[in-house]
């Protein structure tokens, strides 16, 4: 790769999903963490029964995100050959498991508001 | 609250916007109105028809290609490891060009430099002001006695390089083949030729089918390597002779195959030793590659003498790609006669190199600008693992994730970018993004 700055990154994964869907999920994912850092700064604490809600769904989140990377590659665990491997498939289940934890507190926080204020 | 809520979505997307801006700075566009010529919209002509066309406002851009299809190459192996159908790397040229650039569908006849003049397969001339050839080369299936494209996808005959459905004709044939066993005959021309990598990953890939089958053990594999290495880079070379032997493969070397009986399933080689045949029941055939018969036979722009004269590459000095005896003439990708260099990820490296020379001369300065050599090979081991390997001229390794990404491992990660990243890549290439 000759030069990986924001603008060659932005063009290849344009390219990958297409320019619209590479935008919504931009937009997905940006409205998601707002609306994260807002209720946090609403509540001016992670509230614990929420937050504790929220990690039971990492795991889901984790194996969700490893099954999709598996499935659209020809590719098994089997596959794995050095450490880098491990640690990029670590990295994708964590990707997995914070995504889900932070939507699933967020979906609470949202929804269940006024019961705790 | 609200007014907490409005100020902080306020917030929220004065911060996207200011990353949304960070973009890298892109080099000074220069006004002209000269006239550029392109021979070839394939990879290379594609990507620097994009770039010189935001590069050189006013430019009158014109590209030469017959062709209205558009080929993925790289994608051929996923083709012919039956993981991608031949639909996965065709598009249309059509849908890669800029606006602004005269598309004329021919190719070229004939090439003069001395009149900065090319005339067309109809018989049109065109004047230039600065020429860049970017036809890509001539897959010489004539050259193999006995040997037609109409051959492939029978008698045990596959050929991966010759296009997205001889690709997947060449599968069906090697899938026959992986379930009755055999011998599968591995080859490589004596000629430069593209993606070198790509006969090794065949041959590994067959190896990897059978296993997946359990017909491993009723499989011969011999893979005859043209010269005294399986690769040109020796650090490689030595590696990819440890993986053959792993898996088990026959090799001989110095065999270059001249021609092919597909009736009896016999190929004849050249060696040090005279002729030789090997049978076969499922072989790869890679014909030589040259520069086409309109650059090596009329135009003077092949080198005249060295390695590179008798299959009519294109003489350019190897870090400008600039000709060294028309100034105002460039190659990039498969044509230019440079030691290395015909793969889309050189095609990548080269393309900015040639756009600054031809911009800076325009604007009469002189660009720095220089061609390393760059070369990048995900070389597949089998399915789901690649070597990233990727090497400059002097056959050092330039790997582009040091200490992270290892050249001469077999990775899953490397196997990832070959099958996800590298077609996106591609494609923000030609359009000129990447």
């Amino acid at each position: 790769m000759k030069e990986l700055t924001l603008s060659t990154m932005i063009a290849v994964f344009e390219e990958m999903f297409g320019p619209a869907l590479f935008w919504l999920l931009v937009v997905v994912a940006a409205a998601i963490t707002v609306a994260f850092i807002f209720v946090l700064l609403r509540q001016r604490r992670l509230v614990g029964n929420w937050l504790l809600r929220a990690e039971l769904l990492a795991p889901i989140g984790a194996l969700a995100a490893i099954y999709f990377v598996l499935t659209i590659t020809s590719s098994g665990f089997s596959d794995l050959g050095g450490p880098i491997d491990a640690i990029v498939m670590i990295l994708i289940g964590v990707a997995g498991a914070i995504g889900l934890t932070i939507l699933a507190y967020v979906a609470q926080a949202l929804i269940g508001s006024r019961r705790v204020q | 609250m609200l007014a907490n809520r409005r100020q902080f979505l306020a917030l929220a997307a004065a911060a996207s916007a200011l990353v949304a801006q960070t973009g890298s700075a892109r080099a000074q566009p220069v006004a002209t109105g000269a006239q550029i010529l392109i021979l070839g919209a394939g990879a290379a002509g594609t990507a620097l028809a994009n770039r010189l066309a935001t590069r050189l406002p006013g430019a009158r851009i014109t590209l030469l290609d017959p062709r209205q299809a558009h080929y993925y190459q790289p994608g051929f192996t996923l083709i012919a490891a039956g993981l991608k159908p031949a639909s996965y790397s065709v598009s249309t040229t059509a849908e890669w060009l800029p606006r602004n650039v005269d598309w004329i569908a021919e190719a070229a006849a004939e090439v003069d430099p001395e009149a900065k003049r090319v005339v067309t397969t109809s018989g049109r001339a065109l004047s230039y002001d600065y020429l860049v050839v970017a036809t890509g080369l001539k897959l010489d299936f004539d050259a193999i006695e006995g040997m037609s494209t109409d051959l492939i996808g029978s008698n045990g005959i596959g050929a991966v390089y010759a296009g997205p459905d001889q690709a997947a004709a060449t599968y069906a044939e090697m899938s026959r083949f992986t379930e009755k066993g055999g011998t599968a005959l591995f080859t490589r021309p004596a000629t430069e030729m593209k993606c070198a990598g790509a006969p090794l990953k065949y041959a590994f890939l067959t190896d990897d089918t059978a296993r997946r089958k359990g017909t491993r053990g009723k499989v011969k594999i011999i893979y005859a390597a043209h010269g005294g290495a399986f690769f040109s880079v020796p650090i490689v070379n030595e590696k990819v002779r440890m993986l053959f032997e792993e898996r088990g493969f026959d090799t001989v070397k110095n065999h270059v195959m001249v021609a092919i009986d597909p009736g009896k399933r016999i190929a004849t080689f050249d060696t040090p030793e005279g002729r030789k045949e090997i049978g076969y029941d499922f072989t790869n055939v890679i014909p030589p590659m040259r520069a086409p018969d309109a650059i090596r036979f009329n135009s003077p722009l092949s080198w005249q003498e060295g390695p590179f004269a008798a299959d009519g590459w294109v003489e350019v000095d190897k870090h400008s790609l600039r000709h060294l005896r028309y100034p105002e003439v460039f190659a990039i990708g498969d044509i230019a006669g440079v030691p290395k260099g015909k793969t889309a990820a050189s095609v990548k490296w080269q393309v900015p190199v040639v756009e600054d020379h031809i911009a800076a001369q325009i604007a009469g300065k002189e660009s720095t600008a220089s061609y390393d050599g760059y070369t990048s090979c995900p070389l597949i081991t089998r399915i789901g693992r690649a070597m990233l390997v990727e090497f400059d001229y002097k056959d050092n390794l330039v790997p582009s994730f040091p200490g992270l990404i290892a050249p001469l491992e077999e990775l899953w990660v490397s196997w990832l970018m070959k099958e996800i990243a590298l077609k996106a890549t591609y494609n923000a290439m030609l359009r000129g993004r990447a």
